[in-house]
C-alpha cells in the first residue's frame, strides 16, 4: 500500500464516515425507540444535535481539552483511512488506540472529579477490549498470511471467517464496548446522561461535544468495517455478504443495547479477557499448531 | 438556520416540590408522550442542556443551587418554570423559608402552571421555550459575527 493511497482514503473517510455514521446513529435511535414502544426522533436527529452544539456558546474549562479532542478525532479519521485504504491492520489498531488515549487525556486534563472518574472507567474499557483487538489483527495474519487489509480482503479461497470464527465471536463481544452500548457503556453511555456513566463528557460542551459526537460516528463506521472484513475474499460478491453481516451485527448491537442492564467494571474486565483468552487464544493456537 | 429548536436538551432540577411535577416531567419523556419525537433528551449535565426545567419553589437553601445550575448552562438557554410552585411559590408561598417562584432566583422564559403540571402543558411549554431558544440562538450568531 502506498502512502498516497492511504492519504486519499483518509480524506474520503473524513468526508464520508461522518455522513454514514450520522445516518447509522439516527437509525439506532429510531430502532431503539421502536423497541421501547416509542415513535422516536427523526432520522437526522444526530445531525441536528451536532449542528446545535456548534451553534452554542464557545466555552472551555482549559486550553488543552479541545486540543486533545481534536487529536483524538484526527487519529480516528487517520485510522479509518488506513483501514479503508487497504493499509496495515496492525497500524490501524494502534492508531485507533492512540485516538482513545487522546480522548482519555481530554477527560483527565479538566481535573473535574466526574470527568476523572469517567476517564478511569474509559481506561478500564480500553484495557478490556485491547487484547481481543490485537488478537483480531494477529488472527487475520495467521488466516491469510498478511496484515494488509487489501491482501486480506482479496485473499484467495474463502473468507477469513472460515479459519477464525472464534476470533470473530470474540470481536463481537468487545464490539459492544467499542460502540458504547449497554451492558458495557461504562464511561460514555448514550442513554443515561448521568455524572458517572457519562463522566467522560462532563466538562465537554458546545463545539467540543460536537467533535466528540463526530468522532463517535467515524469510530462506528470503522468498527463495523472490521466486522465486515471477516467475510471478504477475492470474490466481488463477498462485499454483499459483508454488508449483510454488518447490518445484522449492527441490529444485534442495538438489540443487546436495549435488553441488557449495565454491568460493573469488574465483570466487564474479567469477561472480556476470558473471551479474548478462550476465543482468541484457542483459535490462534489451533491455526499455529494444527 | 437555527438548529437549537430541533434539539432541545433539557435538565431537570427539583427545587422544593412535592415530587408531583417531577413525576410529570419524567412522564413527558416516557413512551406515552415521547418527548424524543422533538429531539428532547434528558441530560444530567448543565453544560449539555439547553432548557432548564425547574419544579418546586425557591427557598433559602436551594436558591444558590438554582443559580449555580443556571450559570453553568451555556447560551442560548431557556428556563421553564414547571408547575404552580415554580411559577409563584404555589401552596408553599406562605412558608417561612420559601422565597417564591423560580423567577426570584433566575430569569424565567416560560411559565407552565398546574398542580401537578400536565405532560401536555409541559410539551407546550417546551415548544414555546424552543421558539425563545431560536431567537436567542440567532442573537448569539449575530453577536459572534459582530466580533
Amino acid at each position: 500500500m502506498t502512502l498516497i493511497q492511504i492519504l486519499i482514503a483518509t480524506v474520503v473517510f473524513a468526508v464520508l464516515a461522518p455522513v454514514i455514521g450520522c445516518f447509522l446513529a439516527g437509525l439506532d435511535r429510531i430502532i431503539s425507540a421502536r423497541m421501547q414502544g416509542r415513535v422516536g426522533p427523526p432520522l437526522l436527529q444526530p445531525y441536528y444535535d451536532v449542528r446545535k452544539l456548534f451553534e452554542k456558546e464557545d466555552a472551555a474549562v482549559n486550553t488543552s481539552e479541545r486540543v486533545y479532542v481534536v487529536c483524538a478525532l484526527i487519529f480516528a479519521v487517520l485510522s479509518g483511512g488506513i483501514f479503508f485504504g487497504g493499509g496495515n491492520l496492525l497500524l490501524d489498531v494502534f492508531t485507533i488506540t492512540l485516538s482513545s488515549l487522546f480522548f482519555i487525556m481530554a477527560a483527565y486534563c479538566t481535573r473535574s472529579p466526574y470527568a476523572e472518574m469517567g476517564a478511569a472507567r474509559e481506561t478500564i474499557q480500553v484495557m478490556s477490549y485491547e487484547p481481543m483487538v490485537l488478537f483480531m489483527a494477529v488472527g487475520f495474519f495467521l488466516a491469510t498470511g498478511s496484515f494488509d487489509v487489501s491482501a486480506i480482503a482479496a485473499a484467495p479461497g474463502g473468507p477469513a471467517i472460515g479459519k477464525i470464527i472464534l476470533i470473530f465471536l470474540g470481536v463481537l463481544f468487545i464490539l459492544t464496548i467499542k460502540l458504547r452500548k449497554s451492558p458495557f457503556d461504562l464511561s460514555m453511555s448514550h442513554h443515561a446522561h448521568q455524572e458517572i456513566v457519562r463522566g467522560m463528557t462532563t466538562e465537554m460542551s458546545g463545539p467540543t461535544l460536537g467533535l466528540v459526537e463526530i468522532m463517535h460516528w467515524c469510530e462506528t463506521v470503522l468498527f463495523l468495517g472490521w466486522t465486515g472484513l471477516f467475510f471478504l475474499w477475492g470474490n466481488p460478491a463477498s462485499w454483499i455478504l459483508a454488508l449483510v453481516v454488518v447490518a445484522l451485527v449492527f441490529f444485534a448491537e442495538i438489540y443487546i443495547d436495549n435488553n441488557f442492564a449495565r454491568v460493573k467494571w469488574q465483570f466487564m474486565l474479567k469477561s472480556s479477557w476470558l473471551v479474548a483468552l478462550l476465543g482468541g487464544g484457542i483459535n490462534m493456537a489451533f491455526l499455529m499448531l494444527v | 438556520m437555527a438548529f437549537a429548536s430541533k434539539s432541545p436538551w433539557v435538565i431537570h432540577y427539583d427545587g422544593s416540590s412535592c415530587n408531583g411535577c417531577d413525576i410529570e416531567v419524567l412522564a413527558t419523556l416516557c413512551p406515552g408522550f415521547d418527548g424524543e419525537r422533538f429531539g428532547v433528551v434528558n441530560t444530567g449535565n448543565p453544560k449539555h442542556a439547553d432548557i432548564f426545567l425547574v419544579t418546586g419553589s425557591v427557598n433559602e437553601r436551594n436558591i444558590e443551587v438554582v443559580r449555580e445550575i443556571y450559570n453553568q448552562m451555556l447560551e442560548p438557554k431557556v428556563v421553564v418554570a414547571c408547575g404552580i410552585c415554580a411559577c409563584t411559590g404555589g401552596i408553599f408561598s406562605d412558608c417561612y423559608n420559601v422565597i417564591g417562584g423560580v423567577d426570584q432566583a433566575i430569569p424565567v422564559d416560560v411559565y407552565a402552571p398546574g398542580c401537578a403540571v400536565r405532560p401536555e402543558t409541559l410539551i407546550d411549554a417546551i415548544v414555546a421555550g424552543v421558539e425563545v431558544l431560536d431567537q436567542k440562538s440567532k442573537a448569539l450568531a449575530e453577536a459572534k459575527k459582530g466580533k
